[in-house]
């Protein structure tokens, strides 16, 4: 059981942490034809769409309600009406996410009250489906907000067995996937052929792999998502034969969906490395009564021998890890499968499933917090997302890019982590920056008796890099 | 080379193997040999000369397939690290232009690159269709004034071992002696110090190993006029025959130059090892033992008892940890003894040895150190390797890196020790890095991940055993 350590420093440097309001957004982003609407100042959209943008590339439907200062102070219920009706009118939306932000929350908005009055003025938008979803920015992160925005997915949507007619698997292939925000939508693509394979039908709540997977649609621009999990699908969950929840964050979430329908529940903190994806494949026979697929056995067999060919590296290796609290969870899992030592753990938030994590202490924090904790642990390696570029050269050290936000490279939303084939290939990401960077090499050791005569060599091309460092300190 | 050349290469008095009839450079036996060609041995004794062009003359093979793949390193040039050969073709094969081409790349290699000399490595094809190596080498030495080294190491002349003779035979041949070092720099902070000068032989810098006791020369005073071949650069080569002292490293293919500079230079040498403390120790004080000189003794016993008492105390964590694990090993050009004393410093029971190349004197020091019952192994295939392995319950198999795989695929923890290695284990540190990669390797839970079936497997045997 790791020791979580309290964010203790009056300011954060270069903050982990991403709000609330942009899990929700991120979670709605995943239904088709959805608009999240932020209810807040024009600055809380704003930035959240360039941080979308700038991670998946893809246009990003995201609406405010634009507060000003006169709503802020004198009540910004018409702003959230206003915004509702412009959107229902202009995009024509099948489901919209009212989300919260820092500001409507401290002012103390009653959003359940501001749409019921929504509904009663405007029966005519009665067909577009809304969620209202609390998400201050003061309290949680963004895997809470997701968590939340999905609560209320399944809490407005999802009907129970008692009262609709739905019926417990009577859709005998059908398996409900309530997918964590840990999942990119290359995962959720990967995890959905996987479980295709075993003859089932997955429902992906929600579907981001059909919304921003970043594919090229046969139409051009959508005021909003184009892909994604169709709202109606909800009602059907409670026919289904099965529920697969991944992400400790969505626990609850998953518990009130089996509270709704009876479904069984199958419950995955990650889907990283060998154990977990074991659990999940028997999980899968056993669900579609199936022998496992000979191509499955395959790969892990291809798994396996990565993890011997790498775990001359991963042995061992000091790594530091920053990311929201599953994500933490999964690595630090998977990290301790293979023999490494995580040296420095800092989540953006406290989560119940940190104090499960195999860790000593996780720290609540940011990245300078995981700068220090690295330098401490002298690590070898970083795991974060691409804040933590400068982090890594200060420290020297190589980075690998997991998490959100991911936008000094291109292609970080649609890298599989997940399955046998997923962990073979962090495997040997890993092991190869772990190799790049000099990995066990001793120092060039210059001798005061045997000197070397290698001035001429400084100023050429194949003089070595070392010499040309030395020629530069000289000077 | 000439067929008398060749048999004076094989007999090498100062090898204990020259009296028996199975010797370390025996001809290779057809459908059943490992090991590498004269060829691969020549290049490789002298290629960690760092600010030489080494040019292989021959067809691509056989640069092709062997430039950048060991670990030697370097402080400074890099020249070294390029792989150059005339890449001979059919028609320069046919036509005979193998001579003029490589009279040409010697230019090129010189125009370019600036090397302090040239060395020209001739193949199995250049030698049949008989390229007059040493002829071209003087010609291109005239013309450009730039060293030029001909090594005749075709492939079909023997063994890998032959060709690191071959390669040393060449130094002594043509280098050495051809300079006199510069005066030995002065501390200033012990401006009297009287310092010696010493050779090591047969050491080549992989991942640093040299860097690991060089420290330890600088503190006694001593000068390594020339490693051969680690780090080293050709005017080091030059001056080998003012050592005061020649130390054979842990490898007996280059004994012939211990003898010859022996016999041309009255230079004394000794076999030593910078693998496991008590080797290291005993290096440092032959060194001084040869030398003559009583000041260097004292300060010599002084570092070795601080070094050792330090060592221990950094191996103590480790030898808890890696008390009991049991291991196969399977060197192929360092020392077993060595290593076996080296990993029993650690707490770790040597199942078995290979001593393929070892003599009659090693095979008593291993006998010694294992007892009367160490098993030894003559023949490592891989089958063997593993059989024994399972016999022995063996944690772990040390061998050079061509056995990897084959202790991987059985599930069987591995540590290379040869060439290839990343890691560098010599001198009283180089332990603790031992130490922490057997740890690396046996500790690392994944050993349980691959022992275990599948778990839909295991499901299916359970079924089946009721």
């Amino acid at each position: 059981m790791a020791e979580i350590i309290r964010r203790s420093k009056a300011l954060s440097v270069s903050p982990l942490k991403t709000s609330q309001a942009m899990g929700a957004s991120l979670a709605v982003l995943g239904l088709e034809r959805a608009m999240p609407l932020l209810h807040g100042a024009q600055g809380c959209t704003a930035f959240a769409k360039v941080f979308f943008v700038r991670h998946f590339r893809e246009p990003i439907p995201l609406q405010t309600t634009a507060m000003d200062p006169i709503s802020s102070v004198m009540g910004a219920d018409d702003n959230v009406i206003e915004a509702l009706k412009t959107v229902c009118e202009k995009n024509r939306p099948a489901a919209i996410g009212l989300l919260t932000t820092g500001l409507s929350e401290a002012q103390g908005t009653d959003i359940v009250r501001v749409l019921k009055t929504f509904r009663e003025l405007h029966p005519e938008f009665q067909a577009v489906r809304i969620i209202p979803v609390n998400t201050p920015d003061f309290s949680g992160c963004l895997e809470s907000g997701y968590a939340a925005a999905l609560r209320a997915m399944i809490s407005e949507w999802v009907p129970a067995a008692t009262v609709k007619e739905t019926r417990l698997g009577c859709r005998t292939r059908q398996v409900n996937v309530l997918c964590g925000s840990l999942l990119t939508p290359g995962d959720v693509e990967a995890l959905r052929e996987l479980i295709e394979s075993f003859g089932l039908h997955p429902v992906m709540i929600p579907d981001l792999a059909d919304s921003l997977d970043g594919h090229l649609d046969p139409e051009d621009f959508k005021p909003v998502t184009v892909g994604g999990l169709s709202v109606n699908a909800f009602t059907t969950l409670g026919n289904a034969v099965a529920t697969l929840v991944i992400g400790a964050s969505l626990y609850p979430v998953a518990d009130l969906l089996y509270e709704r329908t009876g479904v069984p529940l199958h419950r995955f903190d990650h889907l990283l490395g060998l154990a977990a994806n074991d659990q999940l494949v028997m999980t899968l026979a056993g669900i579609a009564g199936h022998a496992v697929p000979a191509r499955l056995a395959r790969q892990r067999a291809q798994l396996l021998d990565a993890m011997l060919d790498t775990h001359f590296m991963l042995g061992q290796a000091r790594i530091a890890l920053a990311a929201d609290p599953d994500l933490l969870h999964a690595f630090s899992q998977w990290l301790a499968e293979m023999g490494a030592e995580v040296v420095a753990a800092v989540a953006s938030d406290r989560a119940a499933v940190l104090e499960r994590t195999p860790l000593a202490q996780v720290q609540i924090g940011d990245l300078e917090d995981l700068e220090t904790w690295a330098r401490q642990g002298d690590a070898e390696l970083l795991i974060g997302n691409s804040h933590a570029v400068d982090t890594a050269q200060r420290l020297g050290i190589p980075l690998l890019r997991a998490g959100f936000p991911l936008y000094d490279q291109l292609g970080g939303y649609q890298r599989t982590w997940i399955g046998y084939r997923g962990a073979r290939q962090a495997l040997f990401d890993i092991a190869n920056l772990l190799l790049g960077h000099g990995h066990g090499g001793v120092a060039p050791y210059h001798s005061f008796y045997s000197r070397k005569d290698d001035h001429r060599w400084e100023t050429m091309a194949y003089g070595s890099e070392q010499a040309l460092v030395d020629c530069e300190r000289r000077h | 080379m000439k067929p008398s050349d060749l048999a004076a290469l094989r007999d090498e008095p100062a090898c204990d193997h020259n009296l028996k009839a199975k010797s370390g450079c025996a001809r290779p036996k057809p459908g059943a040999s490992a090991g590498g060609c004269a060829f691969d041995g020549a290049q490789i004794a002298l290629l960690p000369i760092a600010d030489v062009a080494h040019i292989v003359h021959g067809p691509i093979a056989c640069a092709g397939s062997s430039w950048d793949n060991r670990g030697a390193r370097s402080t400074g040039p890099a020249l070294y690290r390029l792989g150059m050969t005339t890449d001979l073709s059919e028609q320069d094969v046919i036509m005979g232009r193998g001579e003029k081409r490589l009279f040409h790349a010697v230019k090129q290699a010189i125009d370019r690159y600036q090397p302090a000399a040239v060395f020209v490595y001739s193949t199995c094809v250049t030698a049949l269709i008989g390229d007059d190596l040493p002829a071209i080498c003087k010609a291109a030495e005239q013309r450009w004034g730039v060293p030029v080294v001909p090594v005749d190491s075709a492939g079909f002349y023997g063994s890998k071992n032959l060709g690191n003779r071959i390669a040393g035979e060449v130094m002594v041949q043509y280098v050495v002696g051809t300079c006199e070092p510069s005066p030995p720099p002065v501390d200033p902070a012990r401006p009297d110090l009287k310092v010696h000068d010493i050779n090591l032989i047969g050491e080549y810098n992989i991942a640093g190993e040299l860097w690991r006791v060089l420290p330890l020369f600088d503190e006694l005073g001593l000068r390594v006029l020339c490693t051969l071949s680690g780090d080293t650069r050709f005017r080091e080569v030059q001056t080998m025959h003012r050592a005061e002292v020649n130390m054979i490293v842990c490898s007996r293919a280059m004994l012939n130059v211990a003898r010859k500079l022996k016999e041309r230079f009255g230079t004394p040498w000794f076999e030593g090892s910078f693998y496991g403390v008590r080797d290291v120790s005993q290096a440092l004080r032959d060194i001084a033992r040869l030398i003559g000189d009583p000041n260097l003794s004292q300060r010599t016993e002084a570092v070795i008892a601080r070094e050792e008492a330090s060592a221990d105390s950094a191996l103590e964590p480790w030898r808890q940890r890696l008390h009991g694990k049991r291991a196969l090993l399977y060197t192929g050009g360092v020392k077993s003894w060595s290593i076996v004393s080296a990993l029993q410093d650690l707490g770790i029971t040597v199942v078995a040895t290979g001593t393929k190349k070892s003599t009659e004197e090693d095979k008593a020091r291993i006998r010694e150190l294992m007892g009367e019952d160490a098993r030894m192994i003559e023949d490592g295939n891989p089958r063997e390797l593993l059989a024994l392995s399972k016999e022995y319950q063996a944690d772990l198999l040390i061998a050079g890196g061509r056995n990897m795989y084959t202790a991987l695929k059985a599930r069987l923890p591995f540590l290379d020790i040869n060439q290839e290695r990343e890691f560098a284990y010599a001198g009283y540190r180089g332990m603790v890095e031992l130490a922490r990669q057997i740890a690396r390797t046996v500790e690392n839970p994944v050993w349980d991940a691959v022992r275990r079936p599948a778990p839909w497997d295991l499901i299916a045997l359970e079924a089946r055993h009721g």
